[in-house]
Parts: structure tokens; C-alpha cells; sequence
């Protein structure tokens, strides 16, 4: 194929499919979590702070973090492909999207293991 | 054709007059640009706010009783989160919705329909349940 162009896609079903696997990822562990919350004590501090010290916790929601950053990402792009039509233009605001999510990622990071 | 479809001006331009009150999406229509709002959303601002209340409310215990006794019985904030339970339960069911037409399961007109109106309807039951508990503990 040519005439590529350098803020569209990548011509493949790669990222089409990871959006659909993380979005089920992500679907499971809201399951989870909404079973967690409802069936659980009272929430107070130290229920809370438990809750999100425990091992699996830790692993699911950094994993949910992975899930969304990707999954976010080729939503993003999509839409931008979708709307915004310079392509200098593009590219800062896919760049600014890649930035934000990365940052997103150190915060959870930070947050689960502080 | 009838002699009013034959009158209609062509070429049809998109604008935004046209897009917001000439054009009427049917409903699967409806539940698939909302997916697309509610991502946006959920993308930014909510995972950011999100990721601040988790970030304060694990922090320290006072961080915890802050957030709880002073931030989220603000009007302004259980709106907000009214607004981000509304988007995540919205994208949630339409996102499985579209899961299941990947794997061509309802993609006939009436059920592509029925589970269009399936998808609003259950997505605002579950922002009302959510929205209910968050009044309650807050």
C-alpha cells in the first residue's frame, strides 16, 4: 500500500483486536470489583487501604492501568482520525494523548505501591 | 420517489444544524456516538479525577476522612460523579454490546435494536442504582 500517512493507523487488526481483549479485561475486573465492594465491611480506612494492599489487587488494577492505556489509546486515535484533519495538528494531540496516558500509568504506580 | 424526496436539495452537506437537529440517528446509532463521548470523558477528565481520589483517600487516614466527610458531599462533585457512573456504565454495556456483534450475535435489524434500547436503559438503571449508594454514603 502506499501513500501512508505518518498519524494514521497501522493497517493491521492489531490494535482493533487488543482494544476488544482489554476491553473484556477491564469488564471482568469492574465485575469483580463491584462484587468486592458490595459484598465486603463497611468502608473505612483501614477496610480501604486493606483492600488495595493485598497482592491480587495490586496486580488486577496495574494490569486494569495497562488495559486502559491501551485500550484509550486506540479509542483516541480513532477519534482523532475521525475529527481532526491537519495533520500537524494530529500528531500534537495524538502525542499529548500518549503523554497523558504514560502519566496515568506512573500515578497508579505511585498510588498502589507508595 | 415521492415529489417531496425529489426536491430535497442535493448535495446534502454535513453541518453542525444538520448534525444536531436534521439528521435523526436511530437508536443503535445514538448508542454508538455516545460510546464514543462517553470514552472521551472517561480518558480525560475522569481517570484523572479518579485516579486523585484514589491517590487521597489511600494517602493517610485523614486523606480518607477528607474526601469523605468534606469532598464528596459537595453538590458539585456528586454531579460530577453521577456524570463519570453514567459514562463508565454507558461504554461498559455498549462495549459488550459490540463485543457480541464482533461475534455476529444479534446483528439482525430488531435485535441490533432491541439491544441498542437494552444497552440506555440498563446503562441509566445501573447510574441510578450507583447514584443511589453515593447519596447514601455521602
Amino acid at each position: 500500500m502506499v501513500n501512508r500517512i505518518v498519524t494514521g493507523a497501522h493497517y493491521g487488526m492489531r490494535d482493533w483486536l487488543a482494544q476488544r481483549i482489554t476491553g473484556a479485561i477491564m469488564a471482568v475486573y469492574s465485575l469483580i470489583l463491584a462484587v468486592v465492594f458490595f459484598t465486603g465491611a463497611p468502608l473505612t480506612y483501614g477496610v480501604w487501604r486493606d483492600l488495595f494492599s493485598n497482592g491480587w489487587m495490586r496486580v488486577g488494577t496495574l494490569l486494569f492501568a495497562l488495559c486502559l492505556a491501551w485500550h484509550a489509546w486506540v479509542g483516541m486515535r480513532d477519534i482523532l482520525m475521525d475529527y481532526i484533519k491537519p495533520t500537524a495538528l494530529r500528531l500534537a494531540l495524538e502525542t499529548g494523548v500518549i503523554l497523558l496516558l504514560l502519566v496515568y500509568m506512573g500515578w497508579t504506580v505511585q498510588v498502589l505501591w507508595r | 420517489m415521492s415529489s417531496a424526496a425529489a426536491k430535497k436539495p442535493r448535495p446534502k452537506y454535513l453541518n453542525l444544524t444538520a448534525l444536531l437537529f436534521e439528521i435523526r440517528l436511530p437508536l443503535p446509532g445514538k448508542v454508538s456516538i455516545l460510546h464514543r463521548v462517553s470514552g472521551a470523558l472517561l480518558v480525560f477528565p475522569f481517570a484523572a479525577w479518579l485516579l486523585y481520589l484514589l491517590d487521597a483517600s489511600l494517602g493517610s487516614e485523614a486523606g480518607f476522612e477528607r474526601i469523605r466527610m468534606h469532598y464528596l458531599p459537595m453538590p458539585a462533585v456528586k454531579l460530577g460523579l453521577l456524570v463519570f457512573i453514567w459514562a463508565y456504565c454507558h461504554h461498559l454495556c455498549a462495549g459488550v454490546r459490540f463485543l457480541l456483534l464482533d461475534l455476529n450475535k444479534g446483528i439482525e435489524l430488531v435485535p441490533a435494536r432491541r439491544s441498542a434500547v437494552a444497552v440506555l436503559v440498563v446503562s441509566l438503571a445501573l447510574t441510578a442504582f450507583f447514584g443511589w449508594r453515593l447519596w447514601s454514603i455521602a
